[in-house]
């Protein structure tokens, strides 16, 4: 195991050319070169907690107001999802719920629980964690879903007084709580992960080899 | 095999030897001596897991063809009606355009501006910057103007170009209404459908390591140019 921090070296992050230390740019591709992302904990924590403030309101205040001739209804993200189900939707009902209340706390959970255990200083078990930044940089985009449905149905369901359906202020917040909460899992510089981790045996291999291959 | 036999172990710096030759892994940091691996195979990192190099050979048509088709698609489908509703003799369909234009009310014009970015404006850049940096290489021409900052930033907008959640988007839309109203896929979202699965093989050929050793050895740049050890 020899990492390029240890050889003197610098990894770009954007396309992995390794430079001697001290590069301050990528001479492939421009990107700027840091050993380790200086500050990559605090932005993520910032990015974290944006996203935080910003999913509290999303859940209290109406994502969709629909109006038609006998009455006016203003639906949370939550109570949209129980709307959906009451009409024998249960899958629908289901996606909504997944991508909208589960994905995105499990999502603040993960993040926190990440930077945590890296703060610490040794990290046990590095390949589940790296698994689960993994798991959590993938699914971050799918809470979109239910901001793409709003956008959707309030332009298009416009039919005068029969029934119109218009955006209310939670699908603002919750797209900015799905954003800022990218922004903090793109912050973190997973090869934290690996310098504080704790192997079972470590061995120093004392040439780099080359990748395996599957 | 020069960077093997002139480490001088871990800690002292290397700075006599053409790190060309070597590839580090982005998540862990762990550096390798690049070797193109064999047709079908991809060079994962041993340590972490991450995919390192998966060329393949030719895989600058495919990805070029793809990304027109996406280009395309995304320009068509922006401009045809995706939902069209029906409901006591009112009906009404909406491309993406109008939904760009369809909440007229304070801050939440943000959110319309953001769907547009997120499902048209953002996915047909970065295709856009993927023909604009491949298709000189295959063409055996120099790498056009700023190749390497638009390569670069097409891979940045990969995690925001977000066709695929856009079209579960409309089926959940479809479901969501179906007690007010009678709603209708239209053209646009299969376009769409189609998309989100072009976008998915496509990113299934790119190589970001052969690309960027593409547009190196494209511009005869003899310090950064990669040559196979061994």
């Amino acid at each position: 195991m020899s990492t390029a921090r240890e050889m003197g070296l610098v990894t770009c992050t954007a396309c992995a050319r390794v430079w001697p230390a001290g590069t301050p740019e990528c001479g492939r591709c421009g990107h700027r070169l840091q050993s380790r992302h200086a500050g990559s904990l605090q932005m993520v924590w910032a990015f974290w907690l944006t996203g935080l403030l910003c999913y509290i309101p999303a859940n209290i205040y109406p994502m969709l107001v629909t109006s038609t001739l006998v009455s006016t209804e203003a639906n949370t993200i939550v109570g949209g999802a129980v709307e959906i189900a009451r009409h024998g939707e249960i899958a629908i009902a289901a996606i909504v719920l997944i991508a909208s209340v589960i994905i995105p706390v499990a999502k603040f959970i993960a993040i926190a629980y990440l930077a945590v255990s890296v703060q610490r200083g040794r990290v046990h078990g590095a390949h589940g964690k790296m698994h689960l930044y993994e798991i959590v940089e993938f699914i971050g985009r799918w809470s979109m879903i239910d901001v793409f449905v709003v956008a959707i149905l309030s332009a298009l369901v416009q039919l005068s007084v029969v029934a119109s359906i218009h955006p209310g202020s939670a699908a603002l917040t919750f797209a900015l709580s799905v954003i800022f909460t990218m922004l903090s899992a793109r912050s973190f510089d997973t090869r934290l992960i690996w310098d504080a981790h704790v192997p079972h045996g470590q061995t120093a291999a004392p040439l780099p080899p080359s990748p395996g291959t599957e | 095999m020069t960077a093997q036999t002139e480490r001088t172990g871990a800690g002292k710096g290397l700075s006599g030897m053409d790190t060309a030759a070597l590839i580090g892994c982005p998540n862990c940091d762990e550096v390798y001596v690049a070797r193109t691996p064999p047709a079908r195979r991809r060079a994962v990192c041993d340590r972490c897991g991450t995919v390192l190099i998966s060329s393949r050979r030719n895989a600058g048509i495919p990805i070029l063809a793809l990304s027109v088709a996406v280009l395309v698609l995304v320009l068509a489908a922006a401009f045809h009606p995706f939902l069209s509703i029906n409901a006591a003799g009112l009906g009404n369909r909406v491309s993406l355009l109008d939904v760009a234009t369809s909440f007229r009310s304070g801050v939440l014009v943000l959110v319309s501006v953001a769907t547009v970015m997120l499902i048209v404006a953002l996915p047909a850049l970065r295709v856009a910057l993927l023909i604009y940096v491949i298709a000189p290489l295959e063409m055996g021409l120099r790498p056009a103007r700023h190749a390497r900052l638009a390569f670069r930033a097409a891979q940045e907008l990969k995690p925001w170009s977000m066709t695929e959640v856009f079209s579960i988007g409309c089926a959940v839309a479809l479901v969501k209404v179906s007690d007010l109203a009678r709603l209708e896929f239209g053209s646009a979202f299969w376009m769409f459908v189609a998309l989100s699965v072009i976008v998915v093989i496509s990113d299934r050929f790119m190589c970001s390591w052969s690309i960027w050793q593409a547009i190196d050895a494209a511009e005869g740049d003899a310090t950064a140019s990669a040559r196979e050890p061994g």
